[in-house]
């Protein structure tokens, strides 16, 4: 038994999303089901048919009893693994396993959360850090700023090459009818916005969105039941080296070096196959890091590697293709999001901002300050 | 050696220091290597014979910011990350000068302040003879 037994063995039959681009009035958990709803009514199914269920929250303690009890069900197996915004992609792993082994049939991802409106700012359960809160870092913009700030000095990164990848978001998010930020954005702009911790200014961080999204799951050799293309699980890796940003090893390099390798080794892919990349820019340094880590480039030419509208629509590589946290919606945690943006382009259903001939797509999640990586590689049916 | 397993914690300890403004640092009696934040088992190769010992206070700044704040509410402010000169790396902040001012690459040395509504503060100053 080995972990590429699991590649192609996972389909996901059923997306959905909820609660874009804002939903005031509307709780966390009525944000959420509405994303299930969508995903269980895309595959055809009921509510009473999920016996798997893979959840998290920044609201609820315990959220797969909440969920569970919310939407009526009596799940086999839950699992609510929490390693911040990345845990939805995470919870691939326990959920291909969970179908493998037959502890369950159909397995729902899901997550929502009503951050944009009902609090306008972000709310994390994180506690503070013994050894770092007596200097009041700002969670988590201080951490991803020190990145930032690192990455500058050691390989010239230069504050137009974060812009760049500001302004790329927002122009795929300009093609994105559900995307929550759609005005014109420019270099210039995002230079001239307010810093928050240097090098970083407002525009150089994610949206706080309102936002919910879902997934179904089943086992590949009932995927052709269900009434949309599916997509299958090639290969998804999780790992990680530190939970606060002074425990960081090297503030340029994080263990999506690892949880990419491994990633492409279950999958038998490398990142020239990849047709488009969905990388969680919780900050614009995020997808400098993510596209060296993953192997699109080398360490340090991330800032190099974007510039000239690479990443943006029409551009070599497709990046981000929803508009991303910076500019689709970043409801507290992101990672269903990657997953939905990547099945949609691999189904050929994302509209004005679609990506030709997508057989292939990269999705990254991270999780607390750099801190968990999990990258996943889903296909279509022509990649069995 | 104290036995880590018993009596006050190594994060009592490292406090209690402190408060007698005293920078104190663990170091592995196995691999050699020097820990911080203060544990019961060495990060480095798992044995928990960790001895106490006065830190050096020499540390060199590995990433800084400005945390930008407005005036009326104290003004902008810096953190940094320090590599100390036995190895481990801490938050803390470089006082002595303005927060935009601070580099990386900087030769810092700690000192132990007294903050309002903290308590003792373990801070870094700009070290005598400029870099690192
Ligand atoms: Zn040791």
């Amino acid at each position: 038994m080995k972990a590429t037994d699991l590649r192609g063995k996972t389909a996901i039959v059923g997306v959905g999303l909820g609660g874009l681009p804002s939903a005031p009035n509307r709780s966390s958990m009525e944000i959420q089901t509405e994303a299930v709803h969508r995903a269980l009514a895309d595959a055809g199914l009921k509510p009473g048919d999920v016996d798997g269920l893979f959840t998290g929250s920044s609201h609820a303690f315990m959220p797969a009893l909440s969920t569970a009890e919310y939407l009526g069900i009596r799940p086999k197996i839950s699992d609510t693994t929490m390693i911040g915004g990345s845990s939805f992609i995470g919870h691939l792993l326990p959920a291909a396993m969970a179908l493998q082994y037959g502890l369950c049939d159909v397995a729902l991802i899901c997550y929502g959360s009503n951050q944009g409106s009902g609090f306008g700012k972000l709310k994390s359960m994180s506690e503070p850090q013994t050894y770092e809160a007596p200097y009041d870092p700002r969670h988590p913009i201080t951490s991803y700023a020190l990145a930032a700030a690192r990455h500058m000095h050691q390989f010239g990164t230069r504050r137009e090459d974060l812009a760049e990848v500001a302004v790329a978001a927002r122009r795929w998010a300009q093609l994105n009818p559900l995307a929550f930020a759609r005005d014109d954005l420019t270099i210039e702009q995002v230079m001239a916005a307010r810093m928050v911790n240097d090098p970083l200014s407002t525009l150089d961080c994610c949206l706080v969105t309102d936002g919910g999204g879902a997934l179904v799951l089943v086992r590949s050799e009932r995927a052709k039941d269900f009434p949309r293309p599916p997509v299958y699980m090639l290969g998804t890796a999780m790992a990680h080296w530190h939970r606060q940003i002074s425990s960081m090893p090297d503030l340029t390099v994080t263990a999506a070096a690892e949880s990419g390798p491994r990633a492409f080794a279950m999958a038998g892919l490398t990142p020239a196959d990849v047709d488009v990349v969905e990388l969680y820019d919780a900050f614009t340094i995020n997808t400098i890091l993510f596209l060296e880590d993953l192997g699109f480039c080398a360490k340090g030419e991330g800032g190099a590697f974007v510039r000239n509208g690479r990443i943006a629509p029409g551009g070599n590589l497709p990046v981000n293709t929803n508009g991303g946290g910076l500019s689709c919606c970043h409801p507290g945690m992101y990672g269903t999001f990657l997953l939905i943006e990547a099945v949609q382009q691999l189904r050929g259903e994302a509209g004005a901002r679609q990506v030709d001939n997508t057989h292939i797509a990269l999705c990254h999640g991270n999780g607390g300050v750099l801190s968990s990586q999990v990258t996943a590689l889903l296909g279509d049916a022509s990649t069995l | 050696m104290s036995n880590l397993f018993s009596g006050p914690g190594p994060d009592a300890v490292f406090a209690a220091a402190l408060a007698e403004g005293r920078f104190m640092l663990q170091q592995c009696d196995d691999c050699k290597k020097h820990v911080f934040y203060p544990r019961v088992l060495c990060p480095h190769c798992g044995s928990p014979k960790l001895a106490w010992q006065p830190a050096s206070g020499q540390g060199t700044v590995y990433s800084t910011t400005v945390v930008r704040r407005k005036p009326e509410q104290g003004g902008d402010y810096n953190v940094a990350l320090v590599d100390l000169h036995e190895g481990p790396r801490m938050m803390s902040r470089v006082d002595g000068l303005s927060p935009h001012e601070v580099v990386i690459g900087m030769a810092v040395r700690a000192k132990i302040i007294d903050e309002p509504k903290k308590g003792k503060l373990l801070v870094f100053m700009p070290a005598q003879g400029g870099v690192a």
